[in-house]
């Protein structure tokens, strides 16, 4: 039995329907009937071809009780449903309902999902294993604030966020002990359990992810690392997310995946998981965040990113083989048992529904608010950045925000410091403006390797633009030049003709004359290393071998 | 920067731009997997005469920092890459790729369609090939026609040119003797960890010379070329070996199968990356693994006392040696990392345990 996701919330949408369905053709390969629960019909796990049996009904113990009595499953996969499907298994588990039936858990077990999801004891495991975790503190009275500034060594500055208050408010970080009791007393009268957290304020660092695979044998692979464009302080699914890592040299790439591997190993998690590790970019300092110990939105992406079937090979694990067991299903000659090279770079944006909800709070930060997102893949970060940003369908097809001329400048330096939708947009403003890189990296703490291919991409806009005059006639050879220069860093042509106010079929034709067309390459797990089977290509338009699937 | 070129061998060329140093340099065009640690490869004298494409296309974004050298010097013979960065971010940066490999006087090309080049070097196999500057095609492809990598010696140009100690100072509890035809320096760092004094020789040092210290054990490291050109050291090692307890890595492992009767040949385009799984036939156990090599040994063995316990699960090939009576065992991969994942590190330790088991 495999149980689906549900209705589609904020952080848990087509990403688990994407794993379900995959998980359901791997478990069926290998000659497992399998039955299928979700009670989101609209879904293509549920499609009739998908599982052998489909139960549309609600995800609760009582319904699935009575499809297990009637189905009787020799076992139950939970780790593919989301937060939804994790939560119903362990209820069915604590309920009885498994036993009750016979019903073997497989993949992780229940004890492994319950040390990293409780809080408390996946900080005591941390710290067990010799991992670090950011300090915190529950405080219930205001007295207990005065208490812990007694404390030696406090790890200044400190971030205070009370429990159960929507979207954060009443929190706050704070530099100095009057600010903490300032803060923190008010996050008290704001909450409704009268409860804060004080922790670690881990302002300005990176954030990284490593997805993990783990097989009953022990043996662990790292799929895909990710890098946060946005640093900490705001959510993942809210984050601006480049695949692999850009700015981490070999030393910090592999202390950041030793990490993960050390992490899934003492948690034992049969199956994928996904770890988020934050790095001080200025020491080789790094702070565990958390860990999902399932599959989860971020090996949605991954997968997409790599080309490696998480989820598929996750269920493979789940009925007891091992990674070295399992084929690569891009190579066919291959194991699923390597780690994945890119030999691309990956970008995803995330996608607001602000155009929907004109009067909603606007700023992103520690909840997730985006309801989708794009990616896209390019030889170049530039050519992948492109691409997802005119995939956004937000009405933008450059670099800069709507109404930009109106745009004063203290907007713009506000919204490079808190962030919004719309930062990404607004830094390219900002550079439009003349700001400097390091202007902007203080404001927004964002990588200068980021924000200086930013510029760049401005400063071409910018020149672009000034060559308007000289299309007409006739383009001349400086634009020409620049036309290829832009084609070629992966600008669109809606974009060239906004620029240089040249209909688009004309600028299309112009590029056709320059001999410039996309060519395809192929998303194949290992970096052109092995011949790949797989029909998965994205385009570029600087290289000139079209690839065509073995 | 000036308009550069690779040649291959095949007659193919690429068109680029050229970094660092000027003119022609010619080597073997390999290519590596890996999506970090360019710094390591350009400085592992394992590169030595090969032309190294990195199938990364983005390389020079964390800079150059001293501290992840490999030996003292760059070993590779040039770089072929997609995308130079000019403009690095990273706490540790001393400098660009490009002003490194220009003080290196190492040639470098940017631009090139490296999946392209990739995927030809997959089919055809590794070839001579020369990045130029020079323009005149012709003539560098009969300057590639000249030169033929397996007959150069290549250990002799990294080797130490005499004996030296690393971590004479420490807290030393093991005294090892390294023949070095390749030394990386996370090697002598990952047993200097461990309380070892590392005494480098010469990879053409005489087994008696380097017995006649006394050491407590023996180690062989990787390093360049085609093993068949090591005759010599072949004798060396077999006495070593059944003197001392021994450990070796990449050529090491080659060598210590050759001198119990075992043969190389060479891979077709070898294996180069962070990403390769090996299997433990003892534990079967899977770890990921750093590779760098062009060649690889034959599981056959004249002598009865050799077997092989470690394979490639991608190919097959043999990844890690044993004796079945000495304290001698040896893989085929990096243990010591930089670049790539350091889940085998444990090796070294358990070289050390062995040393104390038979002391």
């Amino acid at each position: 039995m495999v149980i689906g996701s549900g209705p589609i919330i904020i952080g848990q949408a087509a990403e688990f329907d994407y794993a379900g369905t995959q998980a359901c053709q791997s478990l069926r390969e290998e000659g497992i009937s399998v039955v299928l629960v979700n009670s989101n019909p609209a879904t293509i796990m549920t499609d009739p071809e998908t599982a052998d049996r489909v139960y549309i009904e609600p995800l609760n113990v009582e319904f699935v009780e009575q499809i297990i009595a009637i189905e009787k499953p020799d076992g139950l996969l939970p780790t593919l449903g989301g937060q939804t499907g994790l939560n119903l298994a362990t209820e069915l588990a604590t309920h009885g309902v498994l036993d009750r039936h016979n019903v073997r858990l497989l993949g992780t077990p229940l004890k492994a999902i319950q040390r990293a999801e409780d809080r408390e004891r996946f900080r005591k495991l941390m710290r067990k294993i010799g991992e670090p975790v950011p300090e915190s503190w529950i405080i219930e009275k205001e007295g207990e604030l005065k208490d812990l500034l007694r404390e030696p060594n406090l790890p200044w500055p400190l971030i205070v966020r009370p429990a159960y208050t929507l979207g954060g408010t009443g929190g706050g970080v704070a530099n100095t002990p009057e600010e903490l009791i300032e803060i923190g007393s008010g996050g008290l009268k704001l909450s409704p359990r009268h409860q804060v957290m004080v922790e670690r304020f881990l302002g300005g660092w990176k954030e990284v992810e490593y997805e993990v695979m783990r097989d009953a044998a022990d043996t662990c692979i790292t799929i895909c690392n990710m890098e946060n464009f946005d640093p900490m302080g705001i959510h993942t699914g809210d984050s601006i997310v480049v695949a692999p890592s850009q700015t981490l040299s070999d030393k910090e790439y592999q202390m950041l995946r030793t990490a993960s591997l050390k992490i899934i190993r003492a948690l034992g998690i049969e199956g994928g998981c996904n770890v988020q590790l934050s790095l001080n970019p200025h020491s080789f300092e790094y702070q565990v965040i958390e860990v999902n110990p399932r599959v989860s939105r971020s090996s949605a992406l991954a997968s997409k990113a790599t080309g490696y079937p998480i989820a598929r090979v996750a269920a493979k694990i789940a009925i007891g083989l091992r990674l070295d067991e399992i084929a690569n299903a891009v190579t066919k000659k291959t194991l699923a048992c390597f780690e994945p090279a890119l030999d691309y770079c990956v970008v995803k944006i995330p996608r607001w529904p602000f155009d929907k909800f004109g009067l909603a709070d606007r700023r992103v930060t520690s909840q997730m608010k985006a309801t989708g997102e794009v990616m896209a893949l390019g030889r170049t970060f530039e050519e992948a950045l492109l691409k997802a940003m005119r995939s956004l369908e937000i009405g933008i097809h450059g670099l800069r925000p709507k109404n930009a001329d109106q745009r004063t400048e203290m907007e713009i330096e506000q919204g490079l410091e808190t962030a919004t939708d719309e930062r990404l947009f607004l830094i390219c403003e900002a550079f439009y403006r003349g700001m400097s890189v390091d202007e902007a990296a203080q404001l927004t703490n964002v990588d200068r390797w980021f924000l200086t291919k930013l510029s760049r991409l401005v400063a071409l806009d910018a020149k672009l633009r000034g060559l308007r005059s000289a299309m007409k006639p006739a383009a001349t050879p400086e634009a020409l030049a620049a036309i290829r220069t832009a084609k070629t860093i992966g600008f669109g042509d809606r974009h060239l003709s906004e620029l240089l106010q040249i209909p688009e079929p004309e600028i299309r034709a112009l590029v056709k004359s320059l001999g410039i067309k996309a060519s395809y390459k192929m998303v194949d797990t290992c970096a052109a290393e092995f011949e790949a089977q797989t029909p998965y290509f994205y385009s570029v338009f600087d290289d000139d071998e079209t690839e065509v699937a073995a | 920067m000036a308009r550069a070129h690779l040649v291959l061998a095949n007659g193919t060329v690429f068109e680029g731009e050229s970094f660092g140093a000027g003119g022609t340099s010619i080597g073997e065009v390999v290519f590596n997997t890996g999506m970090t640690g360019y710094q390591e490869i350009l400085t592992d004298p394992s590169y030595a005469g090969q032309l190294v494409t990195l199938t990364y296309p983005l390389i020079g974004n964390y800079g150059v920092t001293e501290a992840d050298f490999e030996s003292r010097r760059v070993q590779a013979a040039g770089l072929i890459i997609k995308e130079l960065c000019d403009v690095p971010s990273n706490w540790r940066s001393e400098g660009t790729l490009a002003s490194f490999l220009e003080r290196a006087n190492i040639i470098g090309i940017h631009g090139i369609d490296t999946r392209k080049l990739t995927r030809e070097i997959r089919s055809a196999g590794v070839m001579m090939g020369a990045i130029s500057t020079d323009g005149d095609i012709e003539a560098l492809k009969n300057r590639i026609a000249s030169v033929r990598y397996e007959t150069i010696d290549f250990v002799s140009q990294v080797s130490t040119g005499k004996p030296f100690v690393w971590n004479a100072d420490g807290d030393v509890k093991y005294r090892i003797a390294l023949l070095d035809c390749g030394v990386k320096f996370n090697i002598l760092r990952s047993l200097a960890k461990l309380g070892a004094e590392t005494t480098v020789w010469p990879a053409r040092t005489s087994a008696d010379a380097i017995l006649a210290t006394t050491p407590d054990g023996v180690f062989l490291s990787p390093g360049p070329g085609d093993p068949d050109l090591l005759g010599d050291i072949k004798a060396n090692v077999r006495r070593l070996a059944e003197s001392k307890p021994t450990m070796g890595i990449c050529l090491g492992n080659q060598l210590i199968g050759c001198a119990f009767g075992g043969r190389t040949y060479k891979l077709p385009f070898g294996h180069r990356g962070s990403n390769h799984p090996v299997k433990d036939l003892t534990t079967g156990r899977v770890v990921i693994t750093s590779q760098n090599h062009g060649y690889a040994l034959a599981p056959e063995f004249t002598s009865p006392d050799i077997e092989v316990w470690q394979v490639n699960l991608n190919d097959g090939t043999v990844e890690g040696l044993r004796h079945k009576s000495l304290p001698v065992f040896s893989i085929q991969y990096h243990p010591e990392a930089s670049p790539g994942p350091t889940d085998s590190k444990g090796y070294f330790g358990q070289f050390l345990r062995m040393i104390d088991q038979n002391k």
